[in-house]
């Protein structure tokens, strides 16, 4: 054997080792999702019994009843209410802020910055038992405007600050042409600094609207009735009473996910940017 | 006009500051409050108890134990979890085929909420069921099956595991855009002197990325020690205390036994043992950047 094949040999089984490794650690990763889906295919009859992942006679109807009898289509319509009101309220009043915090002069501005700063960086575990008695002495207990605006509250200090590091990028010279041409600051917002900011605010939106959708806390404390919960709370509430009926709580956790995953993969390059975009906030 | 034009910059800030102060800055005061009360969250009496929360707290030892055991939890996940995130994020750096596929699919299950992600996995984990036990019985292995988590000796490794499973591509993600900024030409250098791949890792990859070790490190503690809804739908802190943690006990005391100043104090001694950790940390690293 000549230096030359057995440096590719050598080569070809690192490669091959390396791919082992990886392959092995994806299939994990994907492989309970895959049981998931599987499950649901079932019957409450075959599922203890039937251990194949993909069933031989897969049952549809229990994403039906999963949807009807078990509530889920009720706490998927809850789930996009929430996310889509709270990520608009996020993105108009985060980067309204930002805004002034990059470009704007008024007293006090630094010390309001970094209030945001702070409360990113200080941790405060439990911080729903204050939230809640909040709650109660607003009466926004189970309603939901008191549950959305608990998680714009969430979702601000983020959002602040990464669209004032790119406000803060924005050229002076635009905001100068904008002016002169008439633009007020709420113009200049509306008009410059909101299409500049276009990929930083995907990013806040994907990521608030990952967060909202699967929030479990609050919605459990602020929430009584369930035809206000969120789809995680759904969750709960029918693993707690319809405790081996696996089938359909498996439909109803695949109903529950396709959304994120479909997000996902459609969104995965601006994710992870994101991801370490956070990682370097923090 | 300089006022007026004060006035209408401060309502570009105000939906913000009035949101954040809301629900962010009173809460953060009724806990500092409530936490020298005894209060069953309902009744409008109060009861002054001073430091008295606090003192419980010191020989409260389910809650050390919920503490011992986040602890555990975090113990995994610093050393398992980040050594495989770093051991994949080192195989994708180099130009790999299909790079792009492993990261999509490694960042799966951080997209995936606790609930959901607790809830397949105790399917999975299920004593007479499971699709565990049904695999460990056909390999022959049948001494090793058991209902994982409702026994103690399993239960807190089982839902470890399960954490470094949603975490690790989230440390992945990391290590891999620090592993991207560290210049080829070093490598290449390396090797050109003799130097294998494992003293390439050692003396070029690890002193570069230790500030991301430290940031990735600092990030997987306040997110492990704070970790419960995982449990929540994987056990509820069951068999017995086998699985509770800090955050399921101030949740304890709060809804199952109405102790609201209590839970606050709670809140309290675990946020300052999160900052102190934190900033321990923060100390060592440039303590070590400077060595």
């Amino acid at each position: 054997m000549t230096d030359g094949t057995r440096y590719k040999i050598e080569g070809f089984l690192k490669n091959a080792s390396v791919h082992l490794l990886l392959i092995t650690v994806a299939v994990t990763c994907i492989f309970p999702l895959l049981w998931m889906i599987g499950s649901a295919l079932k019957t409450q009859q075959t599922v203890f019994s039937d251990m194949s992942i993909i069933p031989r006679h897969p049952v549809w109807s229990n994403f039906y009843h999963a949807w009807t009898k078990g509530g889920f289509g009720m706490y998927f319509f809850n789930s996009v209410i929430y996310t889509v009101t709270v990520v608009f309220g996020i993105v108009i009043v985060s980067s309204l802020a930002a805004f002034a915090f990059s470009r704007l002069k008024f007293p006090g501005k630094n010390v309001l910055f970094y209030m945001f700063l702070a409360a990113m960086m200080i941790p405060l575990p439990g911080s729903f038992v204050p939230l809640y008695v909040l709650m109660t002495k607003l009466h926004l207990v189970n309603t939901r405007i008191g549950y959305i605006l608990c998680m714009i509250n969430v979702g601000l200090s983020f959002s602040i600050y990464l669209l004032k590091t790119f406000f803060d990028k924005m050229p002076p010279a635009l905001e100068d042409a904008a002016r002169i041409d008439g633009c007020s600051k709420l113009g200049i917002w509306w008009n410059v600094a909101l299409p500049l900011a276009r990929p930083a605010i995907a990013v806040i939106i994907i990521f608030n609207s990952l967060n909202v959708w699967n929030e479990y806390i609050l919605a459990t404390l602020i929430f009584s009735s369930k035809s206000l919960m969120p789809l995680q709370r759904g969750l709960m509430i029918f693993q707690g009473t319809h405790i081996t009926e696996y089938p359909l709580l498996m439909a109803g956790i695949t109903i529950t996910v396709f959304p994120i995953i479909l997000v996902y993969f459609l969104m995965q390059k601006h994710i992870i940017k994101g991801i370490t975009a956070g990682a370097i906030v923090e | 006009m300089k006022l007026k034009d004060t006035l209408e910059n401060y309502s570009f800030v105000l939906p913000a500051v009035l949101i954040f102060s809301i629900f962010y800055i009173v809460p953060l005061f009724w806990v500092l409050q409530l936490s020298m009360y005894q209060w069953d969250g309902i009744l409008p009496t109060k009861v002054f108890v001073g430091f008295r929360n606090f003192l419980e707290i010191a020989q409260d030892k389910i809650w050390w134990k919920a503490m011992y055991q986040a602890g555990y939890i975090t113990l995994i996940a610093l050393t398992f979890q980040n050594a495989l995130a770093l051991t994949l994020a080192w195989a994708c750096d180099r130009d790999i085929k299909g790079g792009n596929i492993y990261r999509v699919i490694f960042y799966l299950p951080p997209v995936l909420s606790e609930v959901v992600v607790g809830l397949v996995w105790r399917w999975i984990y299920d004593g007479n069921y499971g699709l565990l036990n049904y695999w460990l019985n056909g390999l022959g292995w049948a001494h090793l099956t058991t209902d994982w988590l409702s026994n103690p000796k399993t239960a807190l490794t089982a839902i470890a595991t399960i954490h470094s499973w949603k975490g690790f591509g989230w440390g992945f993600i990391i290590f891999l855009a620090g592993l991207q900024t560290i210049p080829r030409q070093l490598y290449e250098a390396a090797r050109v002197d003799g130097a294998n791949s494992w003293q390439i890792f050692k003396k070029v990859t690890i002193p570069l990325m230790t500030p991301v070790f430290i940031l990735v490190s600092i990030l997987t503690i306040l997110g492990t020690m704070q970790v419960f809804v995982l449990i929540l739908s994987m056990t509820g802190g069951g068999p017995g205390y086998h699985t509770e943690v800090p955050v399921t006990r101030i949740l304890a005391s709060m809804v199952g036994s109405s102790r609201f100043g209590y839970a606050c104090s709670q809140g309290i001694i675990f946020g300052a043992i999160l900052l102190a950790v934190s900033f321990i940390q923060i100390r060592l690293s440039k303590h070590m950047r400077q060595a």
